[in-house]
């Protein structure tokens, strides 16, 4: 993605107003500009134009089950943990038409679409959504079969990230390495010190080129002491743990233990979990022809492994039962995934648990099948 | 549907509001279409002429309310290859299955100045505890698209891209923010249907499941939840007790916590 490892040592100190400098400069790139704003109840991905289009003075209360927007005392513009929508919708869209294929009479012919990428930029992706981009870019660019829709949108796009300083109450990237600090895959990141200054890192030379045109200064040694010290106070404050060692396999081991039967029960089987989740990248396909015949058309979809249509082959549904369901999604998010593309499917975003309509908490689920403490009972 | 004869549809009303079948004239984009890919050869709402059957499809709507219709839906049966029913009257027993709890009697006493006329049974039924049934289209109404679906793949002799999941899927792929999350309002969406493309929750109001129950809802853990953030058993009840409140799934969600 043109974003590279190499250390961008430029960290500068960014006044308040830097951030309408950087909108116009991103603006002058040709991106659309994206950032967090509050709209229908919740701090959400929406088009800004300037600084003030960001939430200062918002934050979210986060919860299993529970998402509620409130006022802040003072007006930071990035005081809050991830939100609803995750980065994947405008990567990876959630419907797409895949070519279609048209006849006036005989012979038919294909049309592929082919539709000019948006060029999008994000200011204030949270370090665990850039560490998403990095899992789906692995799935879906550098394995056997790059998906070039997503690709070309990824390739034209422009990343700020927002270190976190304020976790939610599922929050758990810590546990999982993705956060709170983004350490690479983004163009510019940010470190909110106060209501009017950030301290902003180059991650890119894209980033380092915007960076130029804004006007910033150079980030002192306490400056930089202070975005760490603000992260370090957020890793204790994260609201949920998750103890990664040894889960694999734990989770491997324990197929029939009985923490599945009883989050089964819980479950609604609605797909919120795999829909919110910034990783989940399943879809579907479907063929579609028009009431005349003249036109036929291949569609893609979400999907999510909590249908029963999802695991449908010839003869039914490989996965039946809604425990079976749920355990596929959490052993493929916690421990399949590590051996299939050599990283955790999971970054801690909390986004599972806050958007699950009862409030079931994956940490919970993954401990408890991992202490395998509980006796198995016979299975009815 | 190899032979180039056109499917011969007919459209059968029982205790209905009419809706569904307005749907197949509300299509305006695809009704000329549809006309002419299918042969209309029964459809006294929007026609006066009426052709004998037998018919390749029956479009049914409304619930079974009286003798009469219990005689007529097993004469539509055999005049059907296939039988559709469409709209949650014809699935699931429609708004009227409300009486089934009730005395239809004493509401027949307290509406009509003479009751002696009117005949009705005590339960309002869904077309399959009848006679069986090929398809289902679900909706209080029917979603037009999801009919001019079901005809298009019917011609074409594929399968209809007619989805059994939550309306929670639809509401995601749309960006919808959840009413249910963000709100801490009661939605039925994580139990109903999709089909909708998550409409009411779109314009800020939660799913009433008029699609009825989605292919394997835990019903029971929903109120369980409802009930947990602190919503009255008579609450409960109303939410799932509305247009597809006869469906066993909906049933199920409240007399089990009953007996709880």
């Amino acid at each position: 993605m043109g974003r590279d490892s190499r250390s961008h040592d430029a960290a500068a100190l960014l006044e308040a107003q830097g951030l309408d400098e950087l909108i116009r400069s991103l603006e002058r790139r040709d991106y659309e500009v994206l950032g967090p704003t509050v709209h229908d109840s919740a701090i959400d991905w929406g088009p800004i134009h300037a600084a003030a289009d960001l939430p200062a003075g918002w934050t979210a209360t986060q919860a299993p089950g529970s998402y509620r927007i409130e006022r802040r005392d003072d007006a930071r513009r990035f005081a809050f943990a991830a939100g609803p929508s995750t980065l994947k919708r405008y990567f990876h869209e959630a419907e797409r038409s895949v070519f279609s294929v048209e006849s006036n009479g005989s012979p038919f012919h294909v049309v592929e679409k082919q539709d000019a990428p948006r060029r999008l930029a994000f200011i204030g992706v949270r370090p665990c959504d850039v560490a998403a981009l990095a899992i789906l870019d692995r799935v879906l660019i550098h394995d056997r079969f790059p998906d070039p829709a997503y690709r070309a949108r990824r390739e034209s796009s422009f990343i700020v990230a927002a270190n976190c300083t304020e976790p939610g109450g599922a929050c758990f990237c810590d546990s999982m390495g993705a956060g709170p600090h983004a350490a690479s895959g983004f163009d510019l990141a940010l470190t909110e010190l106060d209501d009017s200054t950030m301290l902003v890192e180059c991650g890119s030379a894209r980033g380092e080129e915007v960076l130029r045109e804004i006007p910033h200064a150079p980030a002192g040694k306490d400056v930089r002491e202070r975005a760490r010290a603000a992260m370090a106070a957020a890793r204790k404050r994260m609201g949920r743990k998750l103890n990664t060692e040894g889960l694999a396999q734990a989770l491997y081991d324990n197929f029939e233990h009985p923490e599945w039967e009883k989050v089964a029960a819980r479950c609604l089987g609605c797909g919120n979990c795999t829909q919110a989740c910034p990783t989940c990248f399943c879809i579907t396909f479907e063929d579609a022809s028009d009431i005349d015949g003249s036109r036929a058309e291949r569609r893609r979809r979400w999907d999510s492994c909590f249908t029963l249509s999802h695991s449908y082959i010839h003869g039914g549904s490989v996965r039946q039962s809604p425990k079976s369901r749920h355990r596929q999604w959490v052993t493929h998010k916690l421990s399949a995934w590590e051996s299939q593309f050599g990283t955790p499917g999971c970054v801690g975003c909390g986004r599972c648990i806050v958007w699950c309509p009862v409030g079931i908490d994956i940490t919970e689920t993954a401990a408890a099948v991992a202490r395998q403490t509980a006796p198995v009972e016979a299975r009815s | 549907m190899s032979s180039e004869r056109k499917q011969r549809i007919a459209i059968f009303k029982f205790a209905s509001c009419d809706g569904c079948q307005l749907s197949l004239l509300d299509a305006e984009d695809e009704l000329l279409k549809v006309a002419e890919a299918v042969e209309i050869a029964y459809f006294p709402e929007a026609s006066r002429a009426m052709m004998k059957g037998p018919y390749d499809v029956g479009l049914v709507e409304g619930s079974i309310i009286t003798h009469h219709d219990a005689d007529k839906i097993q004469q539509v049966r055999r005049q059907c290859r296939l039988l559709v029913t469409i709209g949650a009257c014809a699935t699931s027993g429609g708004i009227q299955a409300l009486r089934n709890w009730k005395d239809a009697a004493e509401f027949v006493r307290t509406v009509y100045p003479s009751p002696d006329f009117v005949q009705t049974l005590k339960m309002s039924t869904p077309i399959a505890e009848h006679v069986p049934v090929d398809f289902e289209l679900r909706g209080c109404p029917i979603n037009k698209l999801q009919l001019v679906e079901l005809l298009s793949a019917l011609i074409a002799g594929r399968k209809p891209n007619i989805p059994t999941y939550s309306v929670c899927m639809e509401c995601k792929r749309r960006a919808t923010v959840c009413l249910a999350v963000s709100r801490g309002e009661p939605c039925l969406g994580p139990v109903t249907m999709a089909g909708c493309g998550a409409l009411c929750p779109a314009y800020g109001r939660p799913c009433f499941g008029c699609f009825g129950p989605m292919d394997s809802p835990n019903t029971v853990a929903l109120a369980a939840d409802f009930a947990a953030k602190g919503h009255s058993h008579a609450e409960i009840e109303r939410l799932f007790r509305s247009y597809s409140a006869w469906a066993w799934q909906f049933r199920r969600a409240t007399e089990e916590r009953r007996q709880a």
